[in-house]
């Protein structure tokens, strides 16, 4: 064997390992790349656009009085089964005892309402919360659809397409503030819509429109003139679970800290 | 339907304790999803323990190569079954492949597992198979000769090339093999992993717990599968292979034990706001699958089992037959843990309310596509899958090489499938 050989062989060898190394490069440096690639899209996601409708919501838990009749307009408006295991929104009742114990149930929409609890000298506050679908900036529903059935609107609206849903329940284990269930009829998930179909024609949503205390209140977040606005001005904002970073749309006033 | 669904639901509210939001009554993943990732661990698992042959010459558990190949293909199978099934709109599933939601773990199911059956396991399974094949057909006449035929894909090569050619891509295949097996048990533990609403599945050590308890269950599965299937068949258990298949298990429930204890104590030691609600459910609903089953029954007793037989080594290895219904117990025992493991994350996840306040419970139904009998198909009908499998593709030749010399008996030769 000649002596070129031996170098050929080492040139080949040196070929490898020079590919081995790039290889390895792209592999390792893709990875990261795509990361870092997503982290400003994700963050990006969050805002809203300067132009156009970016809908929101506002509840003031100091003006709710529990008489749950935005549940039964929601229901009525939206199809939602009269069982009470199916819900768009719904109204939770806080009370919070002397000792620092909290009791909390779903008000039931019967006729009877809410029992009284003033004489209760236990009692150290009570209120209620009305609760809907937080409608995320960032909502986490849209991100584990496999099918890309949830979706969210130019306008910020998170949407179910029932048309191709096809029933994995993926979205309602993803949704922190349990406001997604399977619709017994249609076998697709479903949720607060914020009334799309009302509200694409300049009406308020159903249970905005019933609310005889204005407790809940509609609108448009970039525009500075809308009622909506002026409760984020006026009030002490906060939404529910901010910690997970979904960027609810839901903004509560006066909201205790009891309250998940 | 529809009125049994709800009928269903109020005889749940009374079981009901503290507050759970309105919509949570219901419990959206039931048993089949329990039997999805149990089924898939076996895959896993299965195709790790042949690796083991192929790529790290672990030559004592060479009997078990074609077993464990033909039981992770028979349970791979079976495996997006009860995902189908579980669907609202099963009809629909297809919507995963064609528009598939790139930033959804789920979406990706199709292509993990298409991938791991098209590209791993049938082709492993193919170049194993090939060069018997086309002996089996040569010996054969009638339906069986032209399965067998077919099987090769009409390939009649029997050359030293083509042998060395089919090792060579072997080695590949296993080596492409166990980060696929890893992907597929990796991605489902993720898909649970990943869930940030949920505190009981959201964790980074999800993926990895459910890989190893996937190794315990599969490489566990196998042994018993061993065990059961040589005798039945005439041959004989090959102790030296189970000893060394029951140590990687041992290693394997080490390894996942610890993982599952780390989480467990990370868990209490950060005690954030969950933990209240968690602990009361632990010790309330899940006390029984979760400590009693999953923990004392099926990890710690079959450990103990095993430590037992391999501290008093000399005494076992005189009473082989008393070696060999520890294993035989212990196996099943890790075999139930596993399949409680992963009934605890899948329904303990659901079982309490995302406003921490309160347990929700789940009524399995009997009947129906969501019911217990309908699990037990799909937890047997691997088996049955096995059994063909076994027929058309037998592995006895692996299975009994060992054997056969310890009876004297002649090794060469390849014994007819079915034999």
């Amino acid at each position: 064997m000649s002596l070129s050989a031996f170098a050929g062989g080492g040139r080949v060898n040196s070929r490898r390992k020079f590919l081995r190394d790039v290889l390895a490069f792209l592999v390792s440096g893709s990875a990261i790349g795509g990361v870092f690639q997503i982290l400003p899209a994700k963050v990006l996601a969050k805002e809203a656009p300067r132009k156009g409708k970016w809908y929101g919501f506002g509840v003031s838990v100091d003006k709710c009085i529990g008489c749950t009749r935005c549940v039964e307009a929601c229901k009525t408006e939206t199809d939602v089964p009269r069982e009470p295991f199916f819900t768009r929104t719904w109204v939770e009742r806080y009370i919070i005892k002397r000792n620092g114990d909290a009791i909390v149930n779903t008000v039931e929409t019967k006729p009877e309402g809410v029992p009284d609890s003033a004489a209760d000298r236990s009692i150290l506050r009570s209120f209620f919360v009305p609760k809907l679908c937080n409608q995320c900036a960032d909502p986490p529903c849209v991100q584990v659809c496999p099918v890309g059935a949830t979706f969210q609107t130019d306008d910020g609206v998170v949407l179910v397409n029932s048309k191709t849903c096809i029933g994995c329940r993926y979205c309602i284990q993803a949704c922190p503030y349990g406001a997604r269930y399977l619709h017994p009829r249609t076998h697709t998930a479903d949720k607060c819509t914020f009334c799309y179909h009302r509200v694409s024609q300049n009406l308020l949503p159903a249970c905005v429109e019933v609310c005889p205390t204005q407790a809940r209140i509609f609108g448009d977040l970039n525009s500075v003139a809308s009622p909506l606005a002026r409760f984020r001005r006026m009030n002490k904002i906060h939404v529910l679970k901010p910690g997970l970073n979904t960027e609810p749309k839901v903004y509560y006033a006066s909201l205790d800290g009891e309250v998940r | 339907m529809t009125n049994e669904l709800y009928k269903s639901l109020y005889e749940l509210l009374p079981q009901i304790t503290g507050f759970i939001y309105p919509n949570e009554i219901e419990i959206h993943w039931g048993i089949l999803v329990v039997v999805y990732p149990y089924l898939t661990g076996i895959v896993a698992g299965a195709f790790i323990l042949a690796s083991l042959v192929k790529v790290f010459n672990v030559k004592e558990v060479q009997p078990l190569y074609r077993l464990s190949l033909l039981t992770a293909l028979s349970y791979l199978l079976v495996a997006p079954l009860p995902l189908l099934s579980h669907l609202g709109h099963p009809e629909r599933s297809f919507e995963i492949f064609l528009t598939p939601q790139t930033s959804s773990a789920m979406a990706m199911f199709g292509f993990v597992y298409a991938w791991y059956l098209m590209a791993v396991l049938l082709l492993e399974i193919w170049f194993v198979y090939r060069t018997d094949l086309i002996h089996w057909a040569e010996g054969e006449t009638g339906a069986m000769k032209w399965i067998h035929k077919g099987l090769a894909l009409f390939s009649t090569d029997k050359s030293e090339g083509a042998l060395a050619f089919d090792s060579k891509a072997l080695k590949t295949i296993t080596i492409v093999g166990i980060p696929s097996a890893f992907l597929l048990h990796g991605y489902v533990g993720f898909i649970f992993g990943s869930v940030k609403a949920n505190p009981w599945w959201s964790s980074v050590l999800i993926p990895i717990v459910f890989l190893f308890s996937a190794i315990v269950s599969g490489v566990a599965l196998v042994i018993f599968f061993y065990m059961v299937i040589t005798p039945l068949t005439g041959g004989k258990i090959n102790m030296k292979c189970v000893d060394k298949a029951v140590d990687f298990l041992f290693y394997a429930v080490i390894v996942d034990f610890s993982l599952e204890f780390v989480d467990f104590i990370h868990r209490i030691y950060q005690s954030e706001e969950e933990i209240k609600i968690l602990s009361e459910m632990v010790m309330s609903k899940l006390f029984m699958s979760l400590v009693v089953i999953q923990v004392m029954l099926g990890m710690l007793l079959p450990l103990g089992i095993i430590s037992i037989t391999k501290i008093f080594k000399k005494r076992f290895s005189l009473n082989e037959d008393l070696r060999k219904m520890f294993y035989f117990i212990s196996v099943l025992l890790i075999q139930f843990g596993i399949f409680s493991t992963r009934w605890n994350v899948v329904i303990g996840g659901q079982m309490f309310s995302k406003s921490f306040r309160g347990l929700t419970t789940y009524k399995m139904e009997f009947g129906g596509l969501e019911g217990l009998l309908y699990a037990f198909v799909l937890l047997l009908l691997p088996l049955v899958i096995l059994a063909v499998l076994l027929k058309i593709l037998p592995p006895w030749k692996e299975m009994r090489e060992e054997g056969k010399g310890l009876n004297g008996e002649t090794t060469g030769g390849l014994p007819a499938p079915g034999a």
